[in-house]
C-alpha cells in the first residue's frame, strides 16, 4: 500500500463525513429549499466519492457512472426547484 | 511513479477533502439559507474541480494514458453549480413573504434564530 492509496483511503472518510453533515441538513432542515440544497451537496460529494474509490481500484469504469450522477442531480435539483416556485412542474 | 507527481496528487486531494468538508460544515454551521447556498455552490464545487484534477493525474501516470472525460465532469459541474444555486436561491425567495433584509443594514445581535421548535408561521394560500 503506498502513501497514495492511504491518502485516498483518508480522503474518503473526509468525505463521507460532509456527506454525513449534508444528510444531517437533509433530515432536519426547516424549508424545502434547504432540502434541494442539501440533496444538491449530497450528490456533488458523491461524485467526489466515486472518482476516488475508482482511484483506489485503478479502474475507468466509475466515470461513466460519476457522469450520469452529474446530469441527473443537475436535473433533479432544477426539477425540485422550479417546483417549489410554481407549485406546477409541467409547464 | 515519480516522487513529484505523488506530491501533486497528494496535494490535490488534500485540497479537494477539504474544501468538500468546508461545504458540509457549511451546511450544518450557517444559521440562514442565504448564507448557507454558499457553501455548497463554491466550497464543494472547488474540492469537486480538484478531487478530478487528481484523478486525471493519477490515471495519466499510472500509464492508462489521459482521460479527457473526467475534465467532461469538471466542465459540467463549474457550468451547472451556479445555476442550480440560483434556482434555490430563487425558490427560497419564492417562499418568503416579505423582502429579505437589506445587506447594508448591520445585523441585530439580539435577533432570536427561528427554528424547528418555534411555533410555525401561518400557511401560505
Amino acid at each position: 500500500m503506498t502513501i497514495i492509496d492511504i491518502t485516498i483511503i483518508v480522503g474518503m472518510h473526509v468525505v463521507g463525513i460532509a456527506m454525513l453533515l449534508s444528510l444531517w441538513r437533509l433530515l432536519r432542515g426547516p424549508t424545502a429549499p434547504d432540502r434541494i440544497l442539501a440533496l444538491d451537496t449530497l450528490y456533488i460529494s458523491a461524485i467526489a466519492q466515486l472518482i476516488m474509490f475508482g482511484m483506489l481500484l485503478d479502474t475507468e469504469v466509475y466515470f461513466e457512472a460519476a457522469l450520469i450522477i452529474a446530469m441527473l442531480g443537475f436535473v433533479g435539483t432544477v426539477v425540485l426547484s422550479k417546483y417549489v416556485i410554481r407549485r406546477d412542474i409541467v409547464e | 511513479m515519480s516522487n513529484v507527481f505523488e506530491i501533486v496528487v497528494i496535494g490535490l486531494l488534500a485540497i479537494g477533502c477539504f474544501f468538500t468538508l468546508l461545504g458540509g460544515v457549511a451546511m450544518v454551521k450557517l444559521p440562514d439559507f442565504f448564507q448557507r447556498v454558499h457553501g455548497p455552490a463554491k466550497a464543494s464545487t472547488l474540492g469537486v474541480g480538484c478531487i478530478l484534477f487528481a484523478s486525471i493525474v493519477y490515471h495519466w501516470v499510472n500509464g492508462s494514458g489521459v482521460h479527457p472525460r473526467e475534465l467532461l465532469i469538471t466542465v459540467f459541474l463549474f457550468l451547472t453549480a451556479p445555476i442550480s444555486a440560483h434556482l434555490m436561491s430563487r425558490a427560497a425567495l419564492s417562499l418568503m413573504d416579505d423582502r429579505p433584509p437589506h445587506p447594508d443594514r448591520l445585523p441585530d445581535a439580539q435577533q432570536k434564530v427561528v427554528d424547528d421548535e418555534d411555533p410555525a408561521p401561518p400557511e401560505r394560500s
